[in-house]
């Protein structure tokens, strides 16, 4: 697995982003269309990694423990519950079904 | 600003930091836990400081993604502090120099949303420092603690951890979900992604799924956020 290279760009460019918004003007980002966009997209990348953690594994895609785990934060998070118990009760509903 | 006010921004700063340590600690578990060592980890909270990219860079990893598929996820989540600039940088009186290096690497959802919620210009900036440092301290305490449990544990699908990940993710999209059109791109995007999975190399079917939507966003009329 290459993991520097993944780090230092991200990080890079994460940090680049951060220090371009500071630098612009505002009405180079007030345009309808950008905004869209930039509410759009993160919706969109944290479905689909959702999604591919839940049932994909490498290129295949399996239903498992992990589907009951995502399913039971899911309850959770109807209930208002804070992330860690999200996060706590989905690892918790996974590791008790793989014990069964 | 009155001293009650003071209190209360310091208050709120603290409570958003042990949030943020919390979500800290699944992330440090979960990064090492997806085959990153603890030091990689650890840089990638102290240097990157954006809990949603890094999430994405080592969950992509983790799923035998390849090195530009996990970075441009981390990427494409990162591009949404862009929009937090032209705001900050009006409420802290346009920072220059190292000063402004310094705002830029801790302008984030929190420290943003915590100074926009404020009325008066003193309170907005101590409103924004104050949630900087208790995140940015919690947030990389949070990663040491987690990485290193991690590190000690025999198998971390037996903890369920393998579920941890994509509910983080589901906990993150939740507070967006609000209104017809997210869920609609949210659910076209899960489902484009998982109809990819079984034919591009792991990671691409995410970056995939996020550029249908920035399509779906130029083609859509422009209405109100």
């Amino acid at each position: 697995m290459i993991i520097w290279p993944a780090i230092i760009v991200g990080t890079v460019t994460c940090y680049l982003f951060k220090l371009a918004g500071l630098s612009i003007p505002e009405r180079l980002l007030d345009n309808p269309r950008i905004r869209r966009i930039a509410a759009l997209l993160p919706v969109a990348l944290l479905a689909a990694l959702t999604a591919i953690q839940t049932v994909a594994t490498g290129s295949r895609l399996v239903i498992d423990a992990r589907l009951a785990g995502v399913a039971a934060g899911a309850v959770a998070l109807l209930l208002r519950a804070p992330f860690l118990v999200v996060v706590a009760v989905a690892a918790g509903t996974a590791a008790l079904i793989r014990l069964l | 600003m009155s001293p009650e006010r003071r209190r209360e921004i310091l208050r709120n700063a603290a409570g958003i930091g042990v949030a943020v340590g919390a979500y800290a600690l699944s992330f440090g578990a979960l990064s090492v836990a997806a085959g990153l060592s603890p030091l990689q980890t650890m840089v990638l909270s102290l240097v990157m400081f954006t809990g949603g990219s890094q999430f994405a860079l080592v969950l992509v990893l983790g799923q035998g993604g390849s090195w530009p598929a996990a970075a441009g996820s981390a990427i494409m989540l990162g591009s949404r502090n862009l929009f937090y600039g032209p705001r900050v940088a009006e409420l802290l009186d346009r920072p220059r120099g190292w000063r402004r290096l310094l705002t830029a690497q801790v302008t984030i959802d929190e420290t943003t949303a915590m100074a926009l919620g404020q009325e008066e210009r003193a309170a907005a900036r101590l409103a924004f420092w104050a949630t900087a440092v208790s995140a940015y301290s919690l947030w990389n305490l949070g990663t040491l603690v987690g990485a290193l449990g991690a590190a000690l544990l025999p198998d971390p699908k037996a903890l369920g951890l393998d579920a941890a990940a994509p509910a983080a993710f589901l906990a993150l999209l939740a507070p967006r979900l609000r209104g017809r059109e997210p869920w609609l791109v949210a659910l076209a995007a899960a489902a484009v992604a998982l109809a990819l999975v079984p034919v591009v190399p792991a990671g691409v079917p995410v970056i995939v799924a996020a550029l249908a939507a920035v399509a779906a966003g130029l083609r859509g009329k422009p209405v109100d956020p």
